[in-house]
């Protein structure tokens, strides 16, 4: 240290030079990292889409379109197809109300209106709390699909809850013309996470956001879907 | 000093959190769970050793008032390395260590290594004070991850030791870390004085 002087012209040539070459080398990395990065992200969209619809032989990202929610969202659904028959469709829905930011889900609805599956997307809740809406509104069968994604953690817990709690945690084959999705706190049907509420009235938020989107596709896109959602709503009365 | 006790000094005699209580930000915020521990142990093992790599190589080039500057530049390099690098390929431990990767930048035990050791050494002793350095802080993570882990949910590396509803929600959460660690800090201080 120190062989060089600390002269003005010594130390701002060593500081451009470090930064130039530094520069370079993350330039080098990003532009390697890019494309696995990318990949990675869509690798996860594609892989929540298949968890939360029935299997399908369409491609849905292609055919994925925005439906604006009333707050100013524009929620991403990727209808799902097998031969031309539509199956459900997985809606990409969000909710601003997390207790760390937002929570991001894929939310799978059937044409007949029953909520297939979901996957949590992104979220910054907090671990050990509001991380285990990731399998806490799921019926507990899913233990084994989720162990195989390296979510045992959060499915011992889970599994636990469910033995003890029986309570109705999970939104899985439900109707939501019939449940309300709601904390059971603050009147509704499911119940919340035990100390994580926020959390909770986030992810019920978002996946009832995701219900609103799809109400408005069938009342406009597809007239098949309209015509069970009527004959629903014709049975509840 | 011989390689071998410069080595194994970071684990015991010099131990970055136990006994230098560097790096505490990311001690007390990513210890969740044991596997949060290790991962983030191992990313700041990585980034000691290349960043003593590099320093010691560059130590004569660089004059003596921007030395730190200059190590700070080259340790968010390597920071922001590990983060593309973890981003593209374990997107899963990218997850969960989250916000911490890039405050691995301003973790003191980088810079403290840098300063103290790479910049007065070969490259060779460097990158066995960096790795020494590095492991001994990821054991320190692990014990301490371990603990908050196995007292507040019942599992150790998520398997379960015994049922949740005996965890004590509290280790869990940020108080939990810092009476975690000070237990830890004063055990290994007795059997330091008792060795």
């Amino acid at each position: 240290m120190g062989k060089t002087e600390s002269s003005l012209s010594n130390m701002a040539l060593t500081l451009i030079t470090i930064t130039l070459l530094t520069g370079a080398a993350l330039g080098y990395v990003y532009k390697l990292t890019e494309k696995p990065v990318a990949i990675a992200k869509e690798k996860k969209q594609q892989e929540a889409i298949r968890l939360v619809v029935p299997e399908f032989d369409n491609n849905p990202a292609q055919e994925m379109y925005l439906i604006p929610t009333s707050d100013g969202d524009s929620l991403k659904v990727f209808p799902a197809k097998k031969e031309g028959k539509k199956v459900g469709c997985a809606i990409e829905s969000i909710s601003h109300n997390g207790f760390g930011g937002d929570v991001k889900i894929m939310v799978g609805i059937l044409p007949d209106g029953t909520i297939y599956n979901y996957q949590v997307l992104e979220h910054k809740e907090t671990p050990g709390l509001g991380t285990k809406m990731t399998t806490w509104f799921k019926p507990s069968e899913e233990d084994n699909v989720s162990k195989a994604s390296g979510n045992a953690f959060f499915n011992w817990l889970f599994g636990i809850s469910n033995n003890s709690g029986g309570g109705n945690t999970s939104i899985v084959g439900v109707d939501p013309t019939k449940t309300k999705l709601e904390v059971s706190a603050d009147g509704g049907d499911i119940d919340a996470i035990t100390a994580a509420t926020i959390s909770s009235r986030a992810f019920l938020e978002a996946v009832r956001k995701a219900w609103y989107a799809y109400t408005e596709i069938v009342d406009t896109h597809s007239s098949a879907t309209t015509k069970e959602k009527n004959s629903q709503e014709g049975g509840m009365q | 000093m011989n390689q071998w006790s410069n080595f194994t000094k970071g684990f015991f005699k010099e131990n970055p959190v136990f006994v230098m209580l560097l790096g505490m930000c990311p001690t007390l915020g990513v210890t969740s769970s044991a596997i949060n521990g290790l991962g983030m142990g191992l990313a700041t093992t990585f980034v000691l050793v290349m960043s003593n790599i590099v320093v010691a190589l560059v130590k004569d080039f660089i004059p003596e008032k921007v030395r730190i500057p200059s190590f700070i530049v080259i340790i968010a390099s390597f920071v922001t390395i590990v983060e593309m690098v973890m981003q593209a390929w374990l997107p899963a431990l990218f997850e969960a260590l989250g916000l911490f990767i890039p405050l691995i930048v301003v973790n003191c035990i980088v810079l403290g290594r840098a300063e103290a050791f790479a910049s007065k050494n070969s490259v060779g002793s460097s990158i066995i004070d960096g790795l020494g350095m590095g492991l001994g802080f990821s054991l320190a993570l692990t014990i301490l991850g371990t603990t908050r882990e196995l007292l507040g949910s019942g599992k150790a590396f998520g398997l379960p030791i015994f049922s949740e509803s005996y965890g004590m929600l509290v280790f869990v959460l940020a108080p939990g870390a810092f009476i975690a660690l000070g237990y830890l800090i004063a055990l290994i201080n007795k059997i330091r004085r008792a060795g």
